[in-house]
């Protein structure tokens, strides 16, 4: 493969040959940026994302987990500065964490191009929400791009880089988990864009540097090219016409794309490529072609509320509707009006840690021990279900610690000594580490207990490195960090590293003298993922040998 | 007008194979040069939950979902898991269960996804050579062997039980 400065990536014959090929959207994304030459792919696992950085490194693209999304996103930003090409993935509850330097770098003049995934969990199929980010291309003023299939996917990310580095504007490629996750046939190489640009430096102040007097000037320069490429988007944007019937417009995007030409073949249908900044003309226009319009999309009512804004009549789904994912039957019922109430699934039989999971050992001297748990976001979230029923409160990753701590200031005396905080290894890397702080600085009365489950992994997205593990994404060694050293250097005396596995009795005294000890306590229950213990073993020992 | 798709729901626990089972599924009719959507919902599997993949293929695909009673097949590896997964079937579709496989005969028991498959490759037109490039290219080498010997099981299987079938007629 090489690229040319006219066509772009040119794949020579046996590579044209292999062209088509049954990808997943993840993987789609990273054979696009591979294809275009991303010096650097950044992000933090996150179902339905966490494929895409997987593969840009195995297709030989340079890829890393950061210890979260914002750090990620602020290593792609810097990437962009030197003009090269940054791709930075995370799913949906990665961009708040993100959205700190995702509304500034929207000001910024990037020199080359950032394109940054957000994978969306309609129906949270593994999330602990379903919020809409397309929102967040609103707010924050970046263009969007919503792929449908995986052939999407691919050219998509293409054009993102193509319209990132014409406008010098960081894109969004806004997934969900149908895109991500399903197979669909791609055919490589079917566009060509510009070769990246050489990185280098050169002072730029006023474009990249926020200090109020060059962002007044930065935000009216974002809102300026934003209307250029709402004109673009207009004339020559990613968007498709289907022409059928007079009587019924449907306007819609990503994969709802699908399920409307399954349940409505006969309707006219626009599909949106680029649902910000909006075609609003064109929108208008097919609007007014057609007898009825409605606009059929998944989640939120966000391009309902853009079009109706705009003074474009059209119907939207009814609110049941915004609740889950959309497939072909629910957008039938849409479009006859249906709210009678849907037929419920059979429920499965839902996920339990693995039979031998340590994270078992913890919650069952928890319970015993009738603790508060202050718990947060991995495998063993699964022990707030029965038998264990041992793990109070979920709200984010990282948010054991401080909801933790607050229970401690507010409860009275004997309750408020039996709360604990409890969080996995990638998690306290992740989002943990700050909650430590605040607990050495703000220390409640009755002390603390800070329980760190270290399994080796990341487990819940499938077996990730993190900084806690000391191996690179495609497992090779790096710097570690020990979280025992970590947690004595912030000024905590109490610091234990143990096996939940090897003696429980054990585990549960260490945890009952912690609890009456009125001071500040981290435990480190430490041993290895069940699953992961033997690739873990066996990327130590290839480690080793390079050593040698 | 197209024609329809042919739509397979493959279901299970994890850890059972469903995933790799549809992943050759999907294979083998991309290999035939159809249009394939495959779609499932993974995350959580590894920790023995519900896990079910649809596989669509024809001339051309839309939604990557099997419509709620429109599967044409259902495959399922875990018997409690048929009435979870009943609905998806449409009437007169067939079911495919592991009742139907000598279990006993697979020289290795997790096989049970591949001999599946290999009564389903009964109801379909692929030819067992598109099959067998497909295990092969799915699976590791040290499993192609049992795999193999699983996949005939289930298509022998998968005629008996057409012929009986065909008796009953
Ligand atoms: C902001 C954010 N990013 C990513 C995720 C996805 N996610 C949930 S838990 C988790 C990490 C789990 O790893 P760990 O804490 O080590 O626990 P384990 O699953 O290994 O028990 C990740 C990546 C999320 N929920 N929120
Ligand atoms: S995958 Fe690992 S951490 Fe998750 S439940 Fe299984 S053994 Fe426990």
């Amino acid at each position: 493969m090489q690229y040319s400065e006219t066509k772009g990536v040119i794949l020579d014959d046996l590579e044209q040959k292999q062209a088509l090929a049954l990808l997943s959207g993840d993987e789609a994304v990273a054979m696009a940026a591979f294809d275009s030459g991303v010096t650097l792919g950044t992000g933090y696992p996150g179902t339905p994302s966490t494929e895409i950085l997987e593969t840009f490194e195995t297709l030989g693209g340079k890829a890393q987990w950061s210890p979260n999304e914002k750090v990620a996103m602020e290593v792609a930003i810097g990437v962009a500065f030197s003009g090269a090409r940054a791709l930075v993935t995370m799913k949906h509850v990665g961009l708040n964490v993100a959205a700190d330097p995702l509304f500034t770098v929207a000001y910024i003049r990037l020199d080359g191009a950032l394109i940054i995934v957000s994978a969306d969990d309609p129906g949270m199929a593994s999330s602990q929400n379903e919020q809409d980010n397309r929102r967040y291309a609103l707010a924050a003023g970046v263009p969007m791009l919503e792929p449908s299939d995986s052939q999407e996917a691919y050219e998509f990310t293409l054009r993102a880089i193509e319209i990132s580095e014409r406008w010098q504007v960081p894109v969004l490629l806004r997934m969900t988990t149908r895109v991500c996750h399903s197979k669909t046939v791609v055919r490589r190489g079917t566009m060509a864009i510009p070769p990246p640009h050489s990185p280098h430096f050169e002072h730029d102040f006023p474009s990249r540097v926020m200090i109020p007097a060059y962002a007044k000037p930065a935000h009216r320069r974002l809102r300026k090219t934003l209307a250029e490429i709402a004109a673009w988007n207009d004339e020559a944007g990613p968007n498709e016409l289907i022409k059928g019937s007079s009587s019924l417009g449907i306007i819609t995007s990503g994969i709802a794309f699908q399920h409307v030409r399954e349940a409505a073949p006969q309707a006219s249908v626009l599909k949106l490529g680029m649902t910000y900044p909006l075609p609003l003309e064109r929108m208008r226009a097919f609007a007014a072609s057609v007898e009825r319009c409605i606009v059929i999309e998944e989640g939120d009512p966000y391009l309902v509320e853009a079009a109706r804004t705009a003074g474009i009549a059209v119907d939207a789904k009814p609110e049941m509707y915004r609740f889950g994912e959309l497939n072909s039957t629910r957008v039938r019922r849409i479009l006859n009006g249906d709210i009678s109430s849907e037929a419920k699934p059979v429920p499965g039989k839902p996920p339990a840690l693995c039979p031998g999971c340590p994270h078992r050992n913890v919650y069952t001297v928890l319970k015993d021990l009738g603790c508060i748990v202050a718990g947060d976001i991995g495998c063993y979230s699964l022990g707030v279900l029965p038998p264990f029923q041992a793990m109070d409160s979920l709200v984010c990753m990282g948010a054991a610690i401080g909801v933790g701590l607050g229970l401690r200031h507010s409860l009275p005396p004997a309750e408020a000594r039996r709360v604990v905080s409890v969080l996995g290894d990638s998690t306290f890397v992740h989002s943990g580490i700050t909650g430590l702080v605040e607990m050495v600085y703000n220390p409640p009365e009755s002390g603390h207990v800070l329980v760190i489950l270290d399994n080796g992994t990341t487990a819940m997205t499938g077996m990730q490195e993190h900084p806690g593990t000391g191996r690179t994404l495609n497992h090779a060694q790096t710097g570690k960090v020990i979280f025992e050293d970590l947690a004595r250097s912030l000024g905590v005396r109490n610091v234990y590293v143990i096996d939940p596995a090897q003696d429980l009795g054990k585990f549960q005294d260490l945890i009952q003298s912690c609890l009456d000890k009125k001071e500040l306590s981290v435990v480190i229950a430490r041993r290895d993922c069940l699953l992961a213990a033997r690739s873990i073993r066996e990327y130590e020992r290839c480690n080793e040998q390079q050593a040698d | 007008m197209n024609s329809k798709p042919t739509n397979v729901v493959i279901a299970g626990l994890g850890g059972q194979g469903v995933i790799k089972a549809s992943d050759i599924l999907a294979d083998v009719a991309f290999s035939a040069g159809l249009d394939v959507k495959k779609s499932e919902l993974h995350g959580m599997s590894q920790r023995g939950g519900s896990v079910s993949s649809d596989v669509r293929f024809g001339e051309r695909v839309f939604s990557p979902m099997v419509p709620e009673g429109e599967a044409d097949f259902l495959l399922v590896i875990a018997p409690d898991q048929i009435p979870v997964n009943a609905a998806a079937l449409r009437l007169g579709g067939s079911l495919i269960d592991p009742s139907q496989i000598d279990e006993s005969s697979l020289s290795n028991k997790k096989s049970i996804n591949v001999a599946l498959l290999g009564v389903l490759s009964r109801h379909l037109q692929f030819p067992v050579e598109a099959w067998t490039a497909a295990l092969e290219r799915n699976l590791p080498q040290k499993l192609h062997d049992a795999n193999l010997q699983a996949f005939s099981i289930g298509r022998a299987a998968g005629q008996t039980l057409e012929q009986k079938i065909g008796q009953k007629r």
